[in-house]
């Protein structure tokens, strides 16, 4: 796509188009440049020089089974969070796009935990949990159930993963509820009129119809699971226990400021960029995709 | 999109062919209503113990029923907080906020001005210059990004909050696409005019992407104001703390009982902003949502 119409000069748009160049140079390529530089040095405990290790940093956190559990770990929470948060949105977007009334004011509840920062959705959830006063921990107990994400890896990651999927039902269910409304009428109809009931007609026309939105929330759903929950991880379990809910992002920032280990930590660092990459390619090729669908 | 909407609704039959009414009805308002509350509990929690002592609440369970302790819970929040006032947070969190959603705004108009409207040495370069930045989320970056706030000693201060932010390709490639739409005629009699770029921009260009502008704005304000892990590297004074993170400060390091009552009101107040702008401004946020993960 070009422009037919433009102006003259070259000066003017220079200086426009300055201010962004300029932040994303200090902010986002001197650091980015720096991370993979630091990537290939081990520095001595004291800070004052730094050895050449060329991909030794990567070799070792290749073979280092904190690393690689870690990679595991980060696995596992992005699959839980991505479904905990897809299915309870599609069912909700469902059941809202059967009602004729009342669906907006429904959807004005639900939009709320969005606007919620993971951080704080940590601090909520924490709050239900909490082994001395968790009014939910409370009640698990009488139930006989004997709830301590302080020393249980299954229950600390079951924790994070509520918190951070609850936000993310609100964002989903915005877009399969959006989607749900496109679905042309008339091919409902038809289909009912064939007989087809509404589970049948949820399953073999309404979800493949939808796959497109499915897609696109599976892969930006990864992303937050990978990028964005930092801070539900820091405010409910801190990696813990030992490191059963260390994520990628977690193990960066823990080396990094907590260990000052730097070559690791920036090795990490470029690790995560290639990941990140792999994924925003792969948004794009959705977005490809959807133009011609 | 819109178009082919418009003319879905023409094809359409009229609604009420399929069932929608009947037993099944009240079983859909009512799995809605539940799924709602399961949803919510988490929020009414919160706010139950924000208006409750703090023995009713270390004394399982706590109740599930609002007290009568909230003005005394929130002005202890907001005057004295627990390391420096909430109210005090609150206002570092807004300007973050506005200053990023603010500056995002600015800066990704003039350059998305500059890319589809003029032609100039390098444009493709710096476009995909721009482009790559989509790639590169704070947090895989924080620890050298750290040391060049440090460097320039922007530690503790709102441009070290605000600046590292600021840079957008999510902006820039909404306001390009925009633009793009612009019939070309305008630029055309602009110019015919004898009218200067910037003026083009300013009476033509800005007025009509203020739709645009606002549901940015929205999404813009709620990434600021909810960002947790770099005010939590940089803000190292209690005075400096934003609210989102200033809450995990508030918990006692050690065995100490947390001051609960005032650390639910601070959620609730962390809360309050993000959810007015986005229950207030619904129909752009949900447009600002969806056009931004185009």
């Amino acid at each position: 796509m070009e422009k037919r119409v433009t102006f003259r000069g070259w000066l003017l748009p220079l200086l426009l188009i300055f201010p962004q160049i300029l932040i994303s140079g200090i902010f986002f390529f001197y650091p980015a440049g720096q991370a993979i530089w630091q990537s290939l040095f081990i520095p001595d405990p004291f800070g004052l020089s730094s050895q050449f290790v060329g991909l030794g940093n990567f070799e070792f956190l290749l073979s280092d089974k904190y690393y690689l559990s870690s990679f595991l770990t980060t696995a596992i929470f992005s699959t839980l969070v991505t479904i905990v948060s897809m299915v309870p949105a599609l069912f909700l977007a469902v059941l809202a796009d059967r009602l004729i009334k009342g669906a907006g004011a429904y959807r004005t509840l639900l939009i709320w935990p969005y606007a919620v920062a993971p951080a704080v959705a940590g601090v909520l959830w924490l709050f239900m949990f909490n082994t001395r006063v968790g009014v939910v921990a409370w009640y698990l107990g009488q139930l006989g159930y004997d709830w301590n994400h302080v020393l249980n890896d299954g229950e600390a990651m079951g924790l994070v993963v509520l918190a951070s999927a609850w936000g993310r039902i609100s964002y989903n269910f915005l877009f399969f509820f959006a989607a749900l409304q496109a679905v042309p009428k008339s091919v409902i109809e038809a289909a009912a009129i064939d007989g087809a009931r509404f589970w049948r007609r949820l399953f073999t026309i309404v979800l493949p119809l939808l796959s497109p939105t499915t897609f696109f929330l599976l892969v930006v759903n990864i992303v937050y699971a990978f990028f964005e929950t930092f801070g539900v991880i820091h405010t409910t379990t801190a990696g813990g226990p030992q490191q059963a809910t260390t994520i990628l992002v977690y193990k960066v920032f823990s080396d990094g400021f907590i260990g000052q280990d730097l070559g690791s930590s920036a090795a990490q660092s470029v690790i995560l960029l290639v990941v990140v990459g792999a994924l925003t390619v792969l948004q794009f090729k959705y977005v490809e995709k959807r133009v011609h669908y | 999109m819109g178009e082919n909407m418009n003319k879905q609704a023409q094809l359409d039959p009229p609604p009420g062919m399929v069932e929608k009414r009947g037993s099944r009805l009240w079983l859909t308002h009512l799995l809605m209503i539940v799924g709602i509350l399961v949803v919510f509990f988490p929020i009414w929690l919160a706010f139950v113990a924000s208006t409750v002592t703090q023995v009713e609440i270390v004394r399982p369970p706590m109740p599930l029923w609002p007290g009568d302790q909230f003005l005394e819970n929130y002005k202890r929040a907001i005057f004295s907080g627990v390391n420096v006032p909430v109210a005090t947070m609150l206002f570092n969190s807004l300007v973050m906020a506005l200053g990023i959603a603010i500056g995002k705004i600015a800066i990704s108009l003039i350059s998305a001005f500059a890319i589809v409207y003029f032609r100039f040495p390098g444009r493709t370069m710096l476009f995909w210059l721009i482009f790559i930045t989509l790639m590169l989320p704070v947090e895989v970056r924080i620890v050298p990004t750290y040391e060049v706030v440090a460097g320039f000693g922007l530690l503790n201060s709102y441009s070290g909050l605000i600046f590292p932010l600021i840079a957008s390709a999510t902006a820039t490639f909404l306001f390009r696409q925009f633009f793009m739409t612009i019939p070309d005629e305008l630029a055309e009699a602009a110019r015919v005019d004898g009218a200067r770029p910037m003026r083009f921009f300013v009476d033509i260009v800005v007025p009509m992407s203020r739709t645009n502008i606002a549901a940015l704005f929205v999404i813009f304000f709620i990434y600021g104001w909810n960002q947790y892990l770099w005010p939590l590297l940089i803000t190292t004074e209690p005075d400096m703390n934003t609210i989102v993170m200033g809450i995990k400060q508030m918990f006692p390091s050690g065995d100490d009982t947390a001051d609960w009552p005032v650390i639910m009101a601070t959620s609730i107040l962390a809360m309050i902003p993000p959810v007015v702008i986005v229950i207030s401004m619904q129909k752009l946020f949900v447009r600002g949502l969806v056009d931004s993960e185009k």
